[in-house]
């Protein structure tokens, strides 16, 4: 156990806190002002798509988990913004990468990147949750076409975006896992309807897509037909990392810590109530052991030695711990916490609550806790799989 | 820069874990439970052959000169094993010996001590978990009054490191004149822990003072903390192994999702924790300025962690969980002992807020 940083490493932090310093004016309370231009320069000084390849839009630097975590940790503490971040950005260009033909790395990779093109993800459908594989948009072959009819749910930015990347079922006759396969839509096909689904948070985070006859060309097939489910899977990892990630974990116990020492009741700051307090220092101790636990997935990664059961509890327990510390935010608050609307009295723009409904909405994306803890169980335990239905 | 234990630190987790399971197997640690005038000689000689007496003695002094961080990993393999023998002296006297002693006590005491020919125990619970009863022991002309309680290896050992009541430490020698020792019989049958008793004792002053005792504070935390580690996987192991075998309903009742969360949870909250008292101990070595703050998390998170695996893991197990044969019983209530032991959560976690400057 060594973590004296090596002079590499300390150069390193210099250089990305001088660029933070040099610019300072281009953003705000964690906002870039033009988001655009801030995600141009994050790609050209490699603090964004810092491993993608020049060649396809990236900054072409060999992976380097530690420079990665540097770049985080400066980020946060000078309160500059990641640049985008979008399903485009976090799962399908990652998954191109590994997976993509060359033609489709470069004509989606380099634009999405940029954020010119939003994406969404197409996989949920009204009856495929968690059970995700029994999906049943249907995809029929017409001359070098598909024709895609079914319809899909809790789209995310499904009505801003020009492109998803959807699963649909390629072969009818295949078993369940293998009849799917994992395409690339255009928004604006002809056929395709989006329907806003507002959430309890006031606004419409995610989406219903309906598909009638939706013609797509066969060659926006990601990792051959039929291949969908393991194409999906490849992401699916990079999604559960992301919801789980203990740098914004870590920024958010801050801003905990800040709201309490600054707001009072009767003359006395919550911080100087004892129960409050002992919550407090709760969720600090469960944060760490995260942060930590973070530091050890790393290492592993670089040594390549398996990781077990440590990497596979991020997504639960970091999930669950963001909500707590949206939970303890609001009891802080107490009766000033029930404001959300603009207002005098508003604090940090309804911030929490919105994190209280919206966390709670990542515990259940991306592979519910139950599911999380089925994961846990079967291959980090080795308990008994779930019984599978023998035929679907 | 990495964050993992090194392939000497396996090592020495793994043949510790050997030792253990040859001299101190399950019915070995019952015998020591079920009377207590047993001293397990027998088990304290193998972990002195295997050099543990001096894990964090200087070579020069006959030890093994290793760090907390391999001290921490030898304190997980005792827990796992409830072996009965009180391992917090051990660390915590002569880390007191090196912080704060003069060459001439060092050169006295650490080759006795690395040799495992003198025991050694560290009284310093009125200091960290507070004073209960009329418990404390105040410093006048060289002589110590009072009372100490909660000392694990207290009754036997032949050095005592004394915290006084404004946070001086003191040496005081096994044979002094007016040391008496109560045994305080407790929960956990697999340690036990001594009242004494001081009546105008002789003792030698240690330099160092209150930063002194914070050091050894800091490094209690993190021993007690990995000892809770090495139970918490026994009893994660043992309810995974006891739900793949046991069945009911026609089943094994690790099929049952009720039973598989339970113990998915239990492991959810491990695997973290190792994290940060791997930290924790780390930053103790490498006298980092969050070695009191990690190392006051390592503890508290570890007590909750315990409170709860300790009651799952039994759960899972029906009634066999509470029988006296499984045995269980002992890590439970190793768990319930670690967690008071130098302060419960509440109280740590003040601590942990007054050291970062969020408590008065
Ligand atoms: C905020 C948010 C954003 C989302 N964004 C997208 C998106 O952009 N694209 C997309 O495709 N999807 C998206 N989703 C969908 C998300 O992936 C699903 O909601 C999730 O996989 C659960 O499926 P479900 O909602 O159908 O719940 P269900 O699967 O019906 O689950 C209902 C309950 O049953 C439990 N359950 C189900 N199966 C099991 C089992 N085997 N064992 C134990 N318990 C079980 C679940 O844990 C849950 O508590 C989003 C969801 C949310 C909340």
């Amino acid at each position: 156990m060594d973590l004296t940083p090596t002079p590499e490493m300390l150069a390193f932090r210099d250089e990305v806190r001088e660029f933070l310093k040099a610019h300072a004016a281009d953003f705000s309370a964690g906002q870039a002002k033009d988001v655009f231009a801030w995600q141009r320069l994050l790609i050209e000084h490699g603090y964004a798509a810092r491993t993608i390849p020049k060649a396809y839009g990236g900054y072409g630097a060999e992976p380097d988990i530690l420079k990665s975590r540097i770049i985080a940790e400066e980020f946060i503490a000078a309160g500059a913004p990641r640049g985008m971040a979008g399903q485009g950005i976090s799962m399908l260009a990652p998954t191109l990468l590994e997976v993509g033909s060359e033609e489709q790395k470069t004509r989606w990779i380099g634009p999405t990147l940029r954020g010119e093109i939003i994406w969404c993800q197409g996989y949920s459908e009204p009856g495929a949750g968690s059970d995700l594989a029994s999906l049943q948009t249907k995809a029929v072959e017409d001359g070098s076409d598909f024709l895609i009819s079914g319809s899909k749910i809790w789209t995310s930015t499904a009505a801003q975006a020009q492109m998803m990347f959807c699963l649909v079922r390629t072969e009818p006759d295949a078993a369940k896992h293998e009849g799917i396969s994992y395409v690339l839509i255009p928004m604006s096909t002809p056929g395709i309807e989006v329907r806003p689904l507002k959430t309890m948070t006031g606004s419409a985070e995610f989406n219903e897509v309906f598909f009638t006859d939706v013609r797509v060309a066969q060659d926006q097939v990601v990792g051959g037909r039929g291949r969908g489910w393991f194409v999906a899977n490849t992401t699916l990892k990079h999604e559960r990392g992301m919801l789980g990630d203990p740098n914004a974990t870590e920024a958010r116990l801050g801003a905990l810590i800040e709201l309490m020492k600054g707001e009072v009741v009767d003359g006395q700051r919550i911080i100087d109530n004892p129960v409050f307090r002992d919550r407090l220092m709760q969720l600090q101790g469960r944060a760490m052991a995260m942060k930590f636990n973070g530091l050890r997935l790393i290492t592993a990664q670089l040594t390549q030695e398996p990781v077990g059961v440590a990497g596979l509890v991020v997504k639960l327990q970091g999930c669950e711990l963001n909500h707590q510390i949206a939970a303890l935010a609001i009891d802080a608050l107490g009766e000033l916490g029930i404001l959300y609307h603009d207002g005098p009295h508003l604090r940090a723009r309804g911030t929490w609550q919105r994190s209280y409904m919206f966390d709670l909405g990542l515990i259940i994306g991306g592979g519910t806790a139950q599911i999380q803890k089925n994961i846990i169980s079967e291959r980090g335990l080795g308990m008994p799989r779930e019984p599978k239905p023998a035929v679907l | 820069m990495e964050f993992a234990l090194t392939s000497d630190q396996k090592m020495l987790q793994d043949s510790l874990a050997r030792t253990l399971g040859d001299a101190s197997p399950l019915d070995r640690v019952r015998r020591f439970a079920d009377d207590v005038a047993d001293p397990a000689k027998d088990v304290w000689e193998a972990l002195a052959d295997f050099g543990l007496p001096g894990i964090v003695i200087p070579e020069e002094h006959g030890g093994l000169g290793l760090t907390l961080l391999d001290a921490a990993l030898a304190s997980e393999a005792l827990g796992r094993a409830v072996a009965p023998v009180p391992f917090m002296g051990v660390v915590l006297a002569p880390l007191a010996l090196l912080g704060g002693g003069t060459a001439a006590q060092q050169a006295e005491w650490l080759p006795k001590l690395a040799a495992g020919e003198v025991t050694a125990a560290v009284a310093i619970s009125e200091a960290v978990a507070g004073a209960r009863e009329d418990a404390g022991v105040t410093a006048k002309a060289g002589k110590l009054s009072g009372k100490a309680l909660f000392v694990p290896g207290g009754i036997s050992a032949g050095l005592i490191i004394v915290a006084d009541t404004k946070g001086g430490l003191h040496l005081v020698r096994g044979d002094a004149a007016g040391l008496s020792r109560v045994l305080m019989l407790n929960i956990d049958e697999t340690r036990r822990l001594a009242e004494l008793t001081f009546d105008g004792v002789a003792a030698e002053p240690l330099a160092g003072g209150p930063e002194l005792l914070v050091r050894l504070r800091d490094a209690g935390w993190v021993l007690i903390a990995a000892d809770s580690l090495g139970a918490c996987d026994v009893m994660l192991e043992q309810a995974v192994a006891y739900a793949k075998e046991r069945r009911q309903f026609g089943r094994v009742i690790g099929s049952y999702q009720a039973v598989k969360h339970m113990c998915a949870e239990m492991a959810a909250e491990i695997e973290p924790a190792r994290s940060l008292v791997w930290y924790a101990a780390y930053a103790f070595d490498a006298a980092h300025e969050e070695a009191s703050l990690t190392a006051a998390h390592a503890k508290a998170l570890t007590s909750e962690v315990g409170r709860f695996v300790a009651r799952t893991s039994t759960e899972v197990h029906g009634g066999m969980g509470i029988t006296d044969l499984l045995g269980l019983h002992f890590w439970f209530k190793r768990l319930g002992l670690n967690r008071q032991l130098l302060g419960g959560p509440e109280r740590v976690r003040e601590i942990a807020a007054r050291i970062q400057g969020l408590a008065a």
